[in-house]
């Protein structure tokens, strides 16, 4: 294609857009809508997403080591417990530590518990975490067989309810997201159908002076292109600006140590981003689907 | 044309074996009823139908056998009108014109030139800047006659191009045609007009019941009315 005939083809674009005000309204509105929609579910998974994942990574598994073990044989264990391939860090907490940690979180009545630093009863502790939070269970029962090691704790029971309800979270939001996206190209492609209905004389003319089904196409992909990212102009400037008040307002302090929102950046560019990209191609594909069916004069 | 047979989907068989020659720079009339096959004819030579059998051939190259995708590049060669003008009402004279170069990625120099050049072929070369309801009818279909020859097809297909005027601007319209078609340009006219074919003697071929009942050099509409 020459370059003159691009130039050509996205004024036409511009200019269809132009002529047929209403429906180009219409069409943009529809995107408007459902990319608003789509965006408010983004940010919300997101921080969902953010919030099952940082609960995620406080799933640790506590080594108990033998009480008979030798310092040799601690250190021994320390290693091969780095040694795994999915771990990605091993703390070591020695019983001393420990039970100054269990005293302080008692408070005042912790002072009952003074005496037995003399004859201290715990373990000494390695606290492992997995790479990969899901992989967590199937560490721990590897851990269970290593020497030296009296027993693992992982919280078994949360763990295992944590993982359906954020993998649930997961599914039912993308899936909203797909079918809304569709949604969206289906009503785009209804609505580009009506004023290409309109515009059936002027295909069909220029499909009998010879124009080929690629020139007759290209005005109408700018011209989806264009309604597809208008459309997502206002959501984007809506929920960005909706954000970061939300942000300012409570975002940052919502009272719980285990659970804050995305911060606005890179989050809202991400959106933005993304919401731009399916607006153009819900506008492309629409306005493609749509002309197809009129090329076959 | 070889043995040319058209069954629609429905079953109704349009043309049913017409096997014709026309040879370059001839001016044929296509004559008879309505219904007889003659619209499908005339849609099979511009490849908006395709013959169910047989070959048609223009310029050398077999229309049945043409790939979807080359059927842009066929019709650049030749050149269509329809009763009904087919004009694009928001364009003026010169843009409606100049489409048909335009899609064929011409310059917008040589596009200039040329659009001018027939519009003074049909005489319209004052009137470039007008929306086609501004014009006449007559005036209509010189737009259009234009734009079918601007690219310089080798053939003009005509479908009822008077069908729609009163008889003096018939006669404006058939000086036209046959002016391009003595500069060269092969016309073949499908036509209900009595009134033209018998003044404007021309090689004439008859179809009935998809089949062609005559072909004569200087024929006459020879129908009843």
């Amino acid at each position: 294609m020459k370059f003159r005939t691009f130039g050509r083809h996205i004024k036409e674009g511009a200019k269809n857009l132009v002529r047929n005000g209403w429906m180009t309204f219409a069409s943009v509105s529809a995107v408007t809508v459902t990319l608003f929609v789509v965006g408010a579910f983004l940010l919300l998974i997101m921080n969902i997403n953010h919030f099952a994942s940082s609960l995620e990574d406080d799933v640790e598994i506590r080594v108990f080591v033998d009480l008979t073990a030798e310092a040799e044989d601690q250190e021994e264990l320390g290693e091969s417990l780095s040694d795994f391939n999915e771990v990605e860090s091993v703390e070591y907490v020695p019983k001393e530590e420990g039970l100054e940690a269990f005293i302080d979180s008692l408070g005042d009545e912790g002072d009952y518990f003074e005496s037995l630093r003399d004859e201290n009863p715990l373990n000494d502790v390695f606290v492992v975490r997995a790479e990969d939070p899901q992989e967590t269970e199937i560490i721990a029962h590897e851990i269970e067989d290593l020497d030296h090691v009296e027993g693992v704790e992982y919280g078994r029971d949360i763990f295992d309810q944590l993982f359906s309800a954020t993998d649930f979270v997961r599914i039912v939001g993308a899936g909203l997201i797909v079918g809304l996206v569709f949604t969206a190209i289906f009503l785009i492609a209804n609505t580009i159908k009506l004023t290409i209905l309109a515009r059936k004389t002027e295909i069909q003319i220029m499909k009998l002076v010879g124009a080929t089904n690629s020139f007759i196409r290209w005005p109408f992909f700018i011209e989806g292109l264009l309604l597809g990212t208008l459309g997502a102009i206002v959501p984007i400037s809506v929920l960005t600006f909706g954000y970061v008040r939300f942000y300012e307002a409570i975002g940052k302090s919502t009272g719980l140590e285990f659970f804050e929102f995305l911060p606005v950046y890179p989050l809202t560019i991400q959106t933005s981003l993304l919401l731009l990209g399916i607006g153009a191609i819900v506008g492309v594909w629409g306005s493609i689907m749509s002309v197809r069916k009129f090329l076959k004069v | 044309m070889q043995d040319v047979w058209k069954t629609y989907p429905n079953g109704v068989m349009a043309v049913n074996g017409i096997s014709i020659y026309i040879k370059k720079g001839e001016f044929v009339y296509v004559v008879g009823p309505s219904g007889a096959g003659k619209s499908t004819f005339i849609k099979m030579m511009y490849r908006e139908e395709k013959p169910t059998r047989g070959e048609i051939t223009i310029d050398g190259k077999d229309l049945s056998k043409i790939k979807e995708k080359n059927i842009p590049y066929l019709r650049r060669n030749i050149g269509v009108v329809f009763q009904d003008f087919k004009l694009l009402p928001n364009l003026t004279v010169f843009e409606n014109v100049a489409f048909a170069m335009e899609v064929i990625e011409e310059s917008k120099e040589n596009i200039r030139k040329r659009v001018m050049e027939v519009l003074d072929v049909v005489r319209l070369k004052n009137k470039a800047r007008f929306l086609p309801h501004e014009l006449s009818g007559g005036e209509q279909q010189r737009v259009a006659i234009a734009r079918a020859v601007v690219n310089k097809p080798a053939v003009l297909i005509a479908d009822e191009p008077t069908g729609n005027l009163d008889p003096e601007t018939s006669w404006e319209i058939m000086h036209i045609i046959e002016e391009i078609n003595e500069s060269g340009t092969t016309v073949v006219m499908a036509t209900h007009n009595r009134d033209i074919v018998d003044n404007m003697r021309k090689r004439l071929i008859a179809i009935e019941g998809g089949r062609i009942s005559r072909d004569e050099i200087r024929g006459t509409y020879g129908y009843e009315i």
